[in-house]
């Protein structure tokens, strides 16, 4: 312990370096981050999953912190040796007999407690679509597919016609501010699709048109259970109906398709 | 309901096409054999790679210590071959009575290239023998450029041999256009199933691979002798080995991201299914494993680096910056590893409002990913210069102007770095991908310029005194074993989401996996048996390296006097 204050605290102290960044990072990462917010950042809460992997990464970088040297790597063992062998410390020995197995049991008990909420389901987001899909007995190359529509016609008409489909179809769950919070999308586990965050430009139109088409029980066996409510839309809406409502959610979430590459096209086409 | 029809033509095409295994079942009994065949191949592949780098270095400067060293790593090859070559008679043992007609397909189609296979492999194990037998015969003159261009003869059949594995393999994932179940072997052509599209990605990335593998597996070797060091001068010997090891490993590894960007590229190219079930679909949670993983590789490098800058004399004047490199590093890891969809139960989405988190969302997507591990490689490689520098006293009568330069380098690389990772939030998915290109070009720029001007500022260079060492902390060696263990690991994870994404599929989309194990493991499943691999490779290599230590005592125990 550094004599320089005469407080054990010190901060120049290796191990209470250690012990306090780590505290530093768990209140980052499980606090600092969500209060974002209050700052007029979007923020939310960090999945406890995130923060788990967030701290495992923290405390490679303080054990690598805290063992930079030799002089440095001793003083940090030195409290954990001196509690571990010292005859003085017999009181921390036995309270850290008891207070470690309890801290096991808690967290044990808290991972393990029956909870009236669903297990966490891990799926993949982003279902790989296949290269061509049946659509009412006609059969569509889905790569390097681009929307018809946007050569034919008047545009305006195509966004007119998608807003109709839109409001008469996908508004109750996926909302009015295409936010997927529509009157039945909370009651929907994953909730429905949200438009307005960055996933629409990641997406090229063919792939927008196979969910809208083949919606939940059209997606791929790889991943599941997917658990997607989404309806399937080539029994209800024609071709023509499914592309204008892509081009309507396209411009009012205010984002561009994503491109094919040119080059990909070709390939995807041989 | 299924198709009745489809059912019967499934039952006649499954009928003596698969073989059973007892307990693990076929499937993983392939899966162990042709893991660990691989990770010993890469370690026969790589190991000779370094053996005649260093081998070289040795007649070029005439020191000693470089030919021993390349000696003393040829011998475990010796080992090492027997035990590849017998993982993969086990391999081809399971796949022949496992997978009859999956294997009578692909011999059928790449029979003479198999009969090539194993002349080649004939003529390298004899070329490796004389190699090694020969190496205290022809050790001087003429002689010596003779034997290490029987070191150079080694690796062209290594790498031929894997190249013609991996048309086997390739072929599996991406069989050329026009190929269909319908279509005989015999019809398609063997060049052409050989260079299908994944070919030359595929045998680029795992050339430079076997190079890091290499270089790791080096380290690993000389942290466990140093470990078990009983003199100075052996622990002097295997620290140096340790960092020439760790120093060649992380070279390598440093262009490996942009060989891998090629493979995921030419994936997507050829089947855009495959390429988004290997990033987005359900392997995308690979890519944060292998996040983490590299990341580790990373601070472990770094770590030994700046431990190794305790043995070298003027290396204090760079130890206060080393705490804002690991600060800058783990800044980097977060961002790297943090995912795009999150892992959350029900109270977590709804307070998040979907699977992605509203602020971490932004440090979830290519453009930050990219920039992190560019920065990384920025930050590792100014590193590698503190450490060379580190007893340097430059002579030159531009040294403090070079030394500038060297430093506006890496701030306009990391400039542009970070340039393009902010700038592609606001532009097309298309145009961001091209970004990565000039992030890559500022990097490798950087690398290239920097190490110039500093081999130019080398010259005539004053020495601040000699390394010490084997002064290094006994920790710095498990940083060395942490690479290995990792770099053993990501082959594995990254092996099987390459070899997964042609899902229920043996030849993609040409011949249907039919047998009770077509179904795609879950990553969870994976992750165990590649673990299992791992540890089973590694348990031999730790025998290996005892038997190494073995030959090498009993080659200098000390001959008894005359008259015992």
């Amino acid at each position: 312990m550094s004599q320089r204050s005469g407080l054990p605290f010190w901060p120049r102290h290796a191990f209470w370096q250690g012990v306090a960044l780590t505290i530093v990072a768990y209140v980052l990462f499980d606090w600092g981050i969500p209060a974002l917010r209050f700052v007029g950042i979007p923020s939310a809460p960090v999945p406890n999953s995130v923060v788990v992997e967030f701290m495992f990464i923290a405390l490679i970088g303080i054990f690598m912190y805290v063992s930079e040297n030799e002089a440095r790597w001793a003083e940090f063992k030195q409290p954990i040796q001196s509690a571990l062998v010292n005859r003085d410390k017999k009181w921390l020995r036995s309270s850290l007999l008891v207070v470690l197995p309890l801290f096991v049991g808690f967290m044990t008990f808290e991972s393990t407690r029956p909870r009236v909420t669903a297990d966490i389901q891990p799926r993949s987001i982003h279902p790989a679509p296949p290269t061509s899909i049946t659509f009412r007995n006609k059969t569509i190359q889905l790569a390097g597919l681009e929307n018809p529509l946007r050569k034919q016609g008047n545009l305006e008409d195509h966004m007119k016609e998608g807003r109709r489909v839109y409001y008469q179809n996908c508004l109750p769950c996926h909302g009015d501010l295409l936010d997927g919070k529509g009157h039945f999308g909370l009651g929907f586990s994953p909730t429905p699709l949200a438009f307005d965050g960055g996933n629409l430009p990641l997406l090229t139109e063919s792939f927008v048109f196979w969910r809208v088409a083949k919606g939940g029980p059209g997606l791929p066996k790889e991943g599941t259970p997917w658990n997607s409510a989404m309806p399937v839309w080539e029994d209800f809406l024609t071709e023509d109906e499914i592309w204008s409502v892509i081009i309507f959610l396209y411009d009012q979430a205010g984002f561009k398709p994503r491109a094919w590459e040119a080059e990909g096209k070709e390939a995807a086409h041989e | 309901m299924t198709d009745p029809l489809y059912l019967l033509q499934a039952a006649a095409d499954t009928a003596g096409a698969y073989g059973r295994f007892p307990g693990i079942g076929a499937r993983n009994a392939v899966w162990i054999a042709a893991q660990v065949h691989l990770m010993f191949a890469a370690f026969v592949l790589g190991v000779p790679m370094f053996a005649v780098v260093t081998e070289l270095i040795g007649i070029v400067t005439k020191d000693y210590k470089y030919d021993k060293m390349s000696k003393e790593f040829t011998r475990l090859l010796v080992f090492a071959y027997s035990a590849t070559a017998l993982w993969g008679g086990v391999l081809l043992f399971f796949l022949t009575t496992l997978y009859p007609k999956f294997w009578g397909y692909m011999a059928r189609l790449f029979g003479p290239s198999m009969w090539v296979y194993i002349g080649i492999f004939f003529f390298e194990s004899f070329t490796l023998y004389l190699y090694y037998y020969g190496w205290d015969r022809w050790n001087h003159g003429r002689a010596k450029w003779g034997h290490w261009g029987l070191g150079v003869l080694l690796n062209v059949w290594g790498t031929t041999v894997m190249f013609i594995a991996n048309g086997w393999l390739t072929f599996m994932m991406s069989p050329p256009a026009g190929v269909t179940a319908e279509t005989l072997p015999e019809q398609i052509g063997l060049a052409n199933a050989l260079m299908n599209m994944t070919w030359m990605p595929i045998n680029i990335h795992r050339l430079i691979g076997n190079a890091v593998f290499g270089g790791a597996v080096v380290a690993a070797y000389a942290g466990y002798r140093f470990l078990a060091a009983k003199t100075d001068e052996e622990r002097a010997h295997y620290d140096w080995m340790g960092y020439v090891g760790n120093f060649i490993a992380i070279s390598t590894f440093i262009v490996l991201p942009f060989a891998g960007y090629y493979l995921g590229r030419e994936i997507y190219e050829y089947n855009q299914t495959m390429g988004i079930t290997m990033m987005g679909g359900f392997m995308s949670w690979l890519w944060i494993v292998q996040a983490v993983l590299i990341g580790m590789l990373f601070l472990a490098a770094n770590y030994y680096l700046w431990l190794g800058m305790g043995r070298i004399p003027g290396a204090e004047r760079f130890v206060p910056y080393t705490k804002w490199m690991l600060l800058l590093l783990l800044l980097c890891w977060l961002v790297w590893a943090t995912p795009h969809t999150m892992l959350a139960s029900r109270e977590e989405m709804a307070a998040m409002g979907g699977s992605s988190h509203p602020f971490l969302n932004v440090l979830g997507l290519m453009s930050a990913k990219n920039t992190a591990v560019n920065i990384m490689i920025l930050t590792t490689f100014l590193s590698f210069l503190m450490y060379r520098r580190a007893n340097v006293r430059p002579t030159v009568s531009w040294a403090k102007n070079g030394t500038l330069v060297q430093g506006a380098m890496f701030g306009l690389a990391a400039a542009v770095v970070l340039f393009y990772g902010v700038y592609g939030y606001f532009v097309e998915s298309i145009v961001r991908i091209g970004f990565s290109v000039y992030q890559v070009a500022a990097v490798i720029l950087c690398i290239v310029g920097v190490t110039v001007i500093d081999v130019l500022l080398g010259r005539g260079a004053q020495s601040r005194g000699e390394i010490r060492w084997g002064q290094m902390p006994d920790r710095s060696q498990y940083a060395l074993f942490v690479l290995a263990i990792t770099f053993t690991w990501l082959m594995g994870l990254m092996g099987f989401a390459r070899s997964g994404i042609r899902q229920h599929w043996h030849v993609y989309e040409v011949m249907r996996d039919t047998s009770t194990y077509a179904s795609t493991p879950g990553l969870g499943y994976a992750a165990n048996m590649i673990t299992a691999c791992v540890v089973i490779f590694l348990s031999l290599v730790s025998v290996i390296f005892w038997l190494g230590g073995l030959a090498e005592s009993a080659a200098h125990k000390p001959k008894p006097a005359s008259g015992d």
